[in-house]
């Protein structure tokens, strides 16, 4: 498979500043910590369901956000949709409660991992059907494109959702159409149990907007200098109206799929390297040492905050109530409408 | 004979139109494709092209005239060596029938739809060993047996061979029939719900598995247009031998896009079967009977159930009657009727009946098409009181449907309207005080049993 290894030397590597660095590793951070606290909560029983963590792909959505102007561009995703939300800024109060399904969530409790959005940040989801969201983004793209706002979509979808069919006849529409679309494909290796390799006949994904004409490009998901780079491209592309752009982010997660996976299709051994030898946090930490942006009083003042952060998230979660019961009839229809 | 041009029509809906002009006039020579006329609608325009070679005879509806209807007479044609005086008169058209002498002639009527009689299940041995198994045993020593039968029939679909299956269902497939029939697909449910009916139509048995029915929203087309028209759109030359199967309904927890009821929808389609088991003897009966249907099957599971044990015979060959209801416990004072997770909140629900004194006769359909209704008829006869369990959404479920049966054919039998007991009308919420009120209980069920039988 076509992946480049993170620990090569890289040639005319795009650095962050010094700001860059900081709000990027308190950004990874502070998802990683809080899928730490999803998964304890699930062990407790205090999520159910289906609950897919973000560990080990960080940088992907950091790096992607902080090249898109955050609050204006739309994002949307699949079910693995946590980080997106903490690094778009939604409370993280409210992505807790929706995890317990308690009415302080941001779907009130109604949708649950999978299904959290936010119109005041442009984030559309958290969605449970692999690939929907691929022609959902590309229906945002054309909004933004019918009304000139000069926003781009950002759509994000794995390894495995990049074989459905409507992936491709949105790449076709998007093209046609250029509109401003940045499809970030989070290839982590697996569809769930399935390698790529045994899911897809051309495995550089980044290829696939080919024979649509959408110019696509692999890069290190592992690391968010990269990431950063690539998706300043690509949404640059994408706003001065070239139209759609692809990007492939080699990357890994770290977890199984979702909380109930026995993860026997991959060896102890690959997860174990990637995570010594890849880590997207890591890596920003020891640039940061390196360069002394910060020194070790910083990273622990940080991990203070992103507890203290996590932890109100995960009290607020647990002691906030259930919807009540007069919730199972509203958000139905919008204006009371009934059947 | 000259020819007679009659007033065509654009569309198979067109019934009049206006004949705008006319491009020839008695006497021009034409020859076929020339154009005629033009004919105007308030939807298109047409040309009316000669389809021989003459001469233009008579004209009888002249250029502007409005609502000239199909079929009147326009003009002539006339052969070589033939005059305009051969021309028969215009009018009145050959259709025309005298209003006095008969009724305007109507449409023929529909024939009755055939009905379909189920055959019993097969009679046991005596004595026969019953083993108790999961539900998940039983569907996969189902699909293994009719493997081992028939080396037409193979496995397709996500994650079903290096992981057995998302839910277990297909463990040890792999090991046993090979990758050559038990198939690991991409994530592309129309794609390989596509190509199972293809292979089908080329002979072969798919079972075709769906990680969980909300996920073959994305392959509803093939399933319908594809698999359940295409014997009727063939004029029955083409079959599709086809199984369709997975977790159907709610698991727990798992949201509104993870938790959709399909029986009623697929039990609406000409074409297909669809079955909905709750017991393992059931489920193994059943499926092995889907594998060997020569119609498309929908097969629709629980995944609740899954773990859930019962007691199957232990036969060489046990295959179950598709299109024949089950009924799970006799008696005479109300008829409670559901299927596959419903049967749960219905059974638990029946003792509790019971042992209070209502003798309940409860109905399991395990086949939604063709529906046994004649068994739920009968048993209304005898009880007067009908209740309908299902965790789908109230309008237009499979309740609705057994309850307007019942009301058509039972009507003077029943003794207190019908309830039906359903799936609440919102899509599934996922906290899990909503979940739970969202779906049908035991005690909705006794609430519903205590409502026809006005007890309270
Ligand atoms: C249409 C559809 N089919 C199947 C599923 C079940 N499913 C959920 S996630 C998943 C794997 C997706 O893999 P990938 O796109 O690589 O994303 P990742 O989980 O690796 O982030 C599958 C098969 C689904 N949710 N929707
Ligand atoms: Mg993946």
């Amino acid at each position: 498979m076509a992946r480049k290894p993170a620990d090569k030397p890289k040639a005319n590597i795009p650095e962050l500043t010094k700001d860059q660095e900081l709000a990027a590793f308190r950004d990874m951070l502070l998802i990683r910590r809080f899928e730490e606290k999803a998964g304890q909560m699930y062990g407790m029983g205090l999520i159910g369901g289906f609950c897919h963590l973000y560990i080990g792909q960080e940088a992907v959505v950091t790096g992607v956000t902080m090249a898109s102007h955050k609050g204006k561009d739309a994002q949307i995703t699949g079910y693995r949709d946590h980080g997106h939300m903490l690094v778009m800024g939604l409370d993280p109060k409210g992505v807790m409660a929706e995890l317990t399904g308690r009415q302080g969530g941001l779907s009130k409790g109604k949708g649950g991992s999978m299904h959290m959005f936010s119109n005041e940040h442009r984030f559309y989801g958290g969605n449970g059907i692999v690939g929907a969201q691929v022609s959902l983004g590309t229906g945002l793209a054309f909004a933004s494109k019918y009304r000139g706002d000069n926003t781009v979509s950002i759509s994000y979808f794995g390894d495995g959702a990049s074989n459905q069919g409507q992936v491709y006849e949105s790449f076709n529409m998007a093209k046609l159409w250029n509109l401003p679309a940045v499809y970030i494909i989070e290839n982590n290796r697996y569809g769930m149990g399935t390698a790529v390799t045994r899911a897809s006949g051309q495995p550089n994904l980044s290829l696939r907007g080919v024979s649509f004409g959408i110019e696509g490009e692999q890069v290190d998901g592992m690391d968010v200098r990269m990431v950063h780079d690539a998706a300043k491209r690509a949404i640059e592309h994408a706003r001065s109206g070239k139209g759609p752009y692809i990007l492939e982010m080699l990357t890994y997660r770290y977890r199984g799929h979702s909380m109930s996976d026995p993860a026997k299709y991959r060896s102890k051994d690959e997860v174990s390297t990637m995570r010594a030898e890849h880590d997207p946090i890591e890596q920003v930490k020891a640039r940061i040492l390196d360069k002394r942006y910060g020194d070790e009083d910083w990273f622990k003042a940080v991990e203070a905050e992103i507890r203290a952060i996590v932890t109100e998230a995960a009290d607020f979660a647990t002691a906030d109530t259930e919807p009540a019961p007069a919730e199972l009839y509203t958000d139905v229809y919008v204006d009371g409408l009934g059947a | 004979m000259p020819i007679t041009i009659l007033m065509p029509a654009l569309s198979p809906t067109m019934e009049e139109g206006k004949l705008a002009k006319w491009l020839v006039k008695p006497g021009d020579a034409v020859k076929p494709g020339d154009v005629l006329a033009e004919i105007e609608t308030d939807k298109a325009t047409m040309e009316v092209e000669s389809v021989d070679t003459g001469t233009v005879g008579e004209i009888f509806v002249s250029e502007g005239t409005e609502a000239v209807k199909v079929n009147t007479p326009i003009a002539t044609l006339l052969a070589e060596g033939e005059d305009a005086s051969a021309s028969p008169k215009a009018a009145p058209a050959p259709v025309a029938a005298p209003a006095t002498t008969a009724p305007a002639p109507t449409a023929a009527a529909a024939p009755a739809q055939p009905g379909f009689t189920p055959q019993n299940d097969p009679d046991l041995p005596a004595g026969v060993e019953m083993v108790e198994i999961t539900v998940r045993q039983a569907l996969n020593e189902a699909m293994a047996e009719e493997m081992r039968r028939d080396g037409d029939v193979f496995v397709m679909g996500e994650e079903v061979a290096e992981y057995q299956g998302a839910y277990k269902i297909t463990q040890g497939l792999l090991q046993e029939f090979g990758e050559r029939r038990v198939i690991d697909t991409p994530i592309t449910e129309h794609g390989f719900a596509g190509l199972g009916v293809g292979a089908a139509f080329a002979g072969l048995r798919p079972i075709i598995e769906f990680m969980t029915w909300n996920f073959a929203m994305q392959a509803i087309d093939q399933i319908i247009n594809s698999a359940a028209k295409q014997l009727y759109m063939s004029g029955g030359q083409v079959t599709a031998p086809i199984v369709f199967r997975g977790p159907n309904g709610a698991a727990s927890r798992v949201g509104a896009q993870h938790s959709q009821d399909y029986s009623s929808w697929y039990s609406s389609v000409p074409g297909l079967v669809v079955i909905a088991p709750y017991s393992a003897a059931d489920a193994k009966g059943l499926l092995k009977a889907a594998i060997r249907s020569n119609n498309p099957v929908v097969f629709l599971e629980n995944e609740i159930l899954y773990g859930t044990t019962g007691l199957v015979p232990k036969v060489d060959d046990f295959v179950l009657p598709i299109g024949k209801a089950r009924i799970a416990r006799e008696g005479k004072d109300v008829t409670i009727v559901s299927f596959s997770m419903g049967m749960r909140y219905a059974t638990q629900a029946a003792e509790k009946l019971v042992a209070a004194g209502v003798d309940v006769e409860l109905i399991d359909l395990r086949t939604l098409r063709p529906m046994d209704s004649a068994t739920v008829i009968a048993s209304v006869k005898k009880t007067g009181r009908l209740v309908t369990v299902e965790e789908g959404w109230p309008q237009s479920g499979i309740g609705a449907e057994l309850v307007a049966r019942v009301v058509a054919e039972a009507f003077d039998y029943l003794d207190a309207p019908p309830v039906r007991v359903t799936g609440k009308d919102v899509p599934m919420p996922y906290a899990a005080n909503l979940e739970k009120l969202a779906l049908p209980s035991t005690d909705d069920v006794i609430a519903a049993v205590n409502a026809v039988t006005y007890r309270s």
